[in-house]
């Protein structure tokens, strides 16, 4: 049973004290996009063994949706941070590189 | 014969005998007996049959990894199947019977199954039943059930009778196991000031080493062990906890301790079992290790027994298994076994010992009381039926030719230790193969990692593989003080105590004995008691192509059931790696999964059964409900009136009398289930009009709205009418069942894509109480009651007010689901009750009636207003609906809009919404499906539609149903055909979907 740290409320919270909500920074593609597009975003997901970035809602807590960065074979947790952004911020992805050299990147 | 005899049994208190009940009968015991040593005790040698030859059983182990000797346990309410002897603790009036038999434990009808062994290989399952197909159904199934499975199932009437609960703990060392290892590893954190949990499976600790004679700090173990418990006892910082196991590992540190507070004493008050839920830091696993049996013919027959079992039985309860015992091993520790018996007076006419030359201390010291000990040896065949009777001798290097024969009555038997390594593995620790002792053994490299990517768990002792107690106890001693330095403690200067031993010579693996044993004795040796595998069925496996162990495991069923193997994974998989000419650790193990030995679903349950198992809501007219009437139905987490029903009058009489009471007069409703969720900020309209499909920005305050929510896959998840308070408020309905997820959607949105809007939402739904007022006579109710101008031009439909009613401050909703006259009164909860009162008596001379949920859904029905669920199924789209006027052209874009573009969707051949009646005016069975011509793709019938809704109208006197009908709309008038599940049909017209009132006017007035 996993443990994240909740960015806002600073809880180390329990798996069942959480939501989870699949991929992170997904774009989302609106009427104007077109088929290809709109598939990907709503059913394309990359599934990566290793490095994954991950949205979570501190559901039993304080609420708040929040992202993970979380190793899907080791499930080594290397930070979490808040939702409301497009990113992951710099100081994770260069940590995550220096723990994983063949790290390429969230995208 | 199997006795008890004086001065042994560091377990017993002799001064404390028990009497106890086997398959009817009474015997006795003492204090701290287990059920096992008791039987044992009173030469019960015959404890159970096995689970598909129905062979004659007996106890084979003393501790956790006993595979035969299960029963049924206790009686009624507190009935168990599947306990083990080995773990049951004795106690006065304890009531077991054996398992897997019929008539009876000594007659046993299904033992002819072992005549037929030949037809139950491997995969027997598989290859037997297949043909002709009905005889699955009255023939092969029915047989199979009445004999196969373990135990009994207890009384699906009865309610356990006992309460469980769970425990949450965190520590920085959590130590599993209290033998020597576990408490040295306790001792190692705990001194150097780490919070410590210690728990032992069984009700004694420091496990085998004073079973074994070992001497630590040049004392007896047990003077050492004592002093250490004493010690952890008094540290604030430690816990320690017996009968209690650690039953698994999970991520990040979790794991599970499965306590037994009372099974050993049903006076004990409080509850049976407690789980304990445990976060630690570090994990130490000191589980020990587990003797292995010897495949060798005959090794079934009650009274083979491990090597360390017989000597547990008479060290720890004084119990002397056999007369004659014959020791068969393939390793030095089994001789500990010969000199305890032989000390204790027993007869040891000799040791068969597979290894050619041995000359280790522990041999010369057997051979020094007279023991033959005879070398290079098997058995080649063990005499008997119920009770071993002898063995034949024979050279293990050989085909089993037996050359003499030993008469006993009793054979002690060792493999080698095999360290417990589930602990380790649960959460992803590796193993490595230990070629020197013939087991697999954690590799320290590759622990389970935690969240900060570092090994979390640690074995200690016998559990890393480290069999003799100094170098256990100098492992465990490493284990606790790198467990506490991983934490940021400093460990102290101690070091472990000293346990010297003398030297023993190498192990030889034997896998079967003998080396090249026939046919005929490879099919009597068994790698798995419990399952009945034997060597010629994980020989057959590997020859009909089955290479990976877990393959192998379930075609055969090694290592399955109660005991997962515990016994038997290591043989069996060499016995395979064998048969495949593949070194055992190419092979590898199947996985291994917690809990460690089963665990009791009361304490998984804990408190959460009966009422709090999921806590209700209630509305504040829950009591007037019960009061008066309620037939209950759930509805999400509520509880609502399905009806009210009077004395005599059946459900369906209640919801035609509250129909037409509504209809005719007036009805009153407790609304307040329905999701209540306000959303305001400058951004509010904005953001509803992304949520809805329609358009809510436009919405004046004052005004309610009907509204659609689509998931951003198209389809329809919830409905309900918003009204807008203000210029940034507005209050948004949702279906009873859809508060919690419509409020979670609205956040996900908010916080994740629009989270720089300016919005905020809060749920309501629990805050108000809400009354609806409906029908022709709702509005004299109303201005009987006084306050708010409730009259068609002050408050029309679809409008809502906020002011004084009764003296009440409320907002007031003209809306209607009901196609009547109809109002919805919103109170602050707390004065719900009062205001439901108020009106109640207000609409006495009116005829007032309360309706419940069923009548709601006939009147919506006949005015052909959808149900989330009822008409939608997650693959309904509101244009399938005829639900067009609710989905704004004009917005550029909302949750839904661009998946509702997709072909599939745009599809004119999608079923669409349409109202279905019958001929005779009957009722449509619920959920039927419309028959089309021809077969579909896997040759079942084609379907053209389904019936989603279908009542009796008290309205119209017939029944109505609402449908999704392909081309629906375009074919009214056709007849369709409806399959029923007795194969016969029915026919229905298609017609329009509003019943009622189609013009509104009743609702308008």
């Amino acid at each position: 049973m996993l443990i994240l740290e909740c960015p806002y409320c600073g809880v180390k919270a329990d798996e069942t004290e959480l939501h989870p909500g699949g991929e992170a920074h997904l774009k989302r593609f609106g009427p104007e996009s077109s088929d290809e597009e709109f598939e990907a975003y709503l059913f394309e997901r990359k599934n990566r063994k290793g490095v994954h970035f991950e949205r979570w809602r501190h559901v039993y807590g304080c609420g708040k949706w929040f992202h993970a960065a979380r190793a899907t074979d080791t499930l080594e947790v290397f930070g979490t941070y808040s939702a409301q952004t497009n990113a992951p911020p710099d100081d994770l992805i260069k940590k995550i590189k220096q723990k994983r050299p063949d790290f390429g990147g969230y995208e | 014969m199997s006795t008890r005899i004086p001065n042994k049994g560091r377990f017993l208190n002799r001064a404390a005998p028990v009497s106890f009940s086997f398959n009817g009968r009474t015997y006795g015991g003492y204090q701290g007996d287990t059920l096992a040593s008791a039987l044992l005790a009173n030469d019960l040698m015959l404890v159970g049959r096995s689970f598909k030859y129905h062979r004659p059983r007996g106890i084979v182990a003393s501790g956790a990894e006993e595979p035969n000797a299960l029963v049924n346990l206790g009686q009624g309410a507190r009935f168990e199947p599947n306990q083990r002897t080995t773990t049951t603790e004795l106690f006065e009036g304890l009531t077991a019977r054996s398992q897997n038999h019929w008539p009876s434990l000594e007659f046993d009808v299904g033992a002819v199954n072992g005549l037929f062994s030949r037809f139950f290989s491997a995969g027997f399952y598989y290859k037997t039943f297949m043909f002709p197909r009905w005889a699955w159904k009255h023939l092969f199934e029915p047989v199979i059930r009445q004999s196969a499975g373990l135990g009994q199932v207890p009384d699906p009437d009865l309610k356990d009778a006992d309460t469980y609960e769970h425990f949450h703990a965190f520590c920085d060392v959590l130590v599993i196991g209290g033998g020597v290892a576990g408490l040295q590893s306790a001792l190692a954190a705990g001194e150097a000031g780490a919070r410590v949990i210690l728990l032992e499976q069984t009700a004694h600790w420091g496990g085998r080493a004073p079973v074994d004679g070992v001497e630590i700090n040049g004392k007896p173990a047990e003077i050492w062990i004592n002093n250490a418990v004493e010690c952890l006892e008094n540290m604030a910082n430690v816990t320690i906890v017996r009968r209690c196991m650690g039953a698994g590992v999970y991520d990040h540190g979790y794991a599970l301790g499965y306590e037994r507070l009372s099974d050993h004493d049903p006076t004990v008050k409080g509850p049976r079992h407690r789980l304990w839920r445990i976060r630690a830091a570090q994990i130490i696993a000191a589980t020990g290790a587990i003797e292995r049996p010897l495949a060798f013919a005959g090794n079934d027959i009650p009274g083979v027994m491990l090597a360390s079992a017989v000597r547990d039985y008479l060290e720890n309860w004084g119990v002397m298994v056999g007369q004659r015992t014959v020791i068969v091993t393939n390793n030095d520790d089994a001789y500990r076994t010969a000199l305890a018996l032989k000390r204790a007076g027993g007869a040891v006419p000799a040791v068969l010992d597979a290894r050619n030359h041995v000359t280790s201390p522990l041999a010369e010291e057997v051979r020094a009381l007279g023991i033959p000990v005879l070398e290079g040896r098997a058995i080649a065949r063990v005499k008997g039926g119920k009770r071993v009777r002898g063995v034949g001798v024979c050279l293990q290097n050989s085909a089993g030719a037996a050359q003499e024969e030993i008469k006993c009555d009793c054979i002690a038997m060792s493999g080698g230790w095999s360290p417990v390594v589930h602990l380790w593995s649960h959460c992803g620790g590796k193993l490595l193969w230990d070629a020197a002792q013939s087991c697999f053994r954690p590799d320290p490299s590759r622990p389970p990692l935690g969240a900060d990517g570092k090994g979390f768990v640690k074995t200690a002792g016998a559990a890393s593989g480290e069999f003799d107690t100094n170098s256990t106890l100098q492992d465990a001693d490493k284990a606790g003080k790198n467990a506490v330095k991983e934490v940021g403690i400093t460990p102290t200067g101690k070091s472990a105590p000293k346990a010297p031993q003398p030297e023993q010579a190498p192990l030889q693996p034997v896998w079967i004995m003998p080396d090249k044993a026939t046919v005929d004795l490879r099919m009597k040796m068994w790698l798995d008691y419990q399952n009945d595998v034997k060597v010629t069925d994980v020989q057959l496996a590997a020859k009909e192509g089955y290479e990976s162990v877990e393959h192998t495991k379930r075609y055969t069923t090694l290592g399955m059931a109660t005991d997962q193997g515990k016994l038997s994974n290591i043989n069996g998989l060499a016995v395979l790696s064998d048969a495949l000419g593949r070194p055992v650790p190419q092979v590898g193990t199947t996985t291994f999964r917690p809990p460690y030995t089963p665990i009791s679903f009361g304490a998984i349950a804990g408190e959460a059964r009966g009422d709090i198992f999921q806590p209700l809501k209630t509305t504040p007219m829950q009591v007037w409900h019960e009061e008066n009437g309620a037939d209950w139905e759930p509805v999400g987490q509520w509880r609502r009136p399905y009806c009210y029903r009077r004395s005599g009058e059946t459900r369906d009489l209640a919801v035609i009398r509250e129909v037409k009471a509504t209809r005719s007069g007036i009805g009153l409703l407790d609304a307040s289930t329905l999701g209540k969720i306000m959303v305001r900020g400058p951004d509010a309209g904005r953001f509803l009009d992304m949520l809805y499909t329609n358009m809510m920005s436009s919405l004046k305050p004052g005004r309610c709205r009907y509204g659609l929510m689509c998931s951003e896959n198209g389809f329809l998840m919830d409905d309900g009418v918003v009204a807008r308070l203000d210029e940034t408020t507005f209050l948004c309905h949702t279906t009873t069942g859809g508060a919690d997820r419509i409020h979670a959607h609205m956040e996900e949105w908010l916080q994740t894509e629009w989270w720089d809007w300016q919005v905020y939402t809060a749920n309501l739904t629990e805050q108000f109480a809400q009354i609806g007022v409906v029908g022709p006579k709702a509005r004299a109710v109303l201005e009987k009651l006084g306050g708010l101008d409730v009259g068609r031009d002050a408050l029309p439909f679809m409008a809502w007010r906020e002011g004084v009613l009764a003296g009440f401050d409320v907002r007031l909703y003209r809306i209607s689901f009901s196609g009547e006259l109809s109002y919805e009164i919103a109170v602050p909860a707390g004065q719900g009750r009062a205001l439901w009162d108020l009106i109640w008596d207000a609409g006495q001379e009116f005829g007032i009636t309360p309706y419940g949920t069923e009548a709601l859904h006939v009147m919506r029905a006949e005015k052909g207003f959808i149900m989330i669920g009822d008409e939608t199924d997650g693959t309904v789209i509101p244009q399938d609906l005829g639900l067009n006027w609710a989905i704004s052209r004009k917005k550029p874009d909302y949750i839904g809009k661009r998946a509702q573009q997709r072909s599939f969707m745009q599809n004119p051949a999608r079923w669409k919404l349409v109202g279905l009646e019958t001929p005779d005016g009957s009722v449509l069975p619920d959920g039927a499906y419309a028959l089309a011509e021809g077969t579909n793709e896997n040759g079942q019938r084609a379907m053209q539609g389904r019936v989603t809704s279908t009542y009796y109208s008290p309205t119209l006197g017939r029944g109505i149903a609402l449908g999704l009908v392909l081309h629906g709309p375009d074919r009214m008038g056709e007849e369709l055909e409806f399959g029923l599940l007795d194969q016969s049909t029915r026919i229905a017209r298609i017609v329009d979907p509003v019943f009622y009132d189609k013009d509104g006017e009743k609702q308008n007035v």
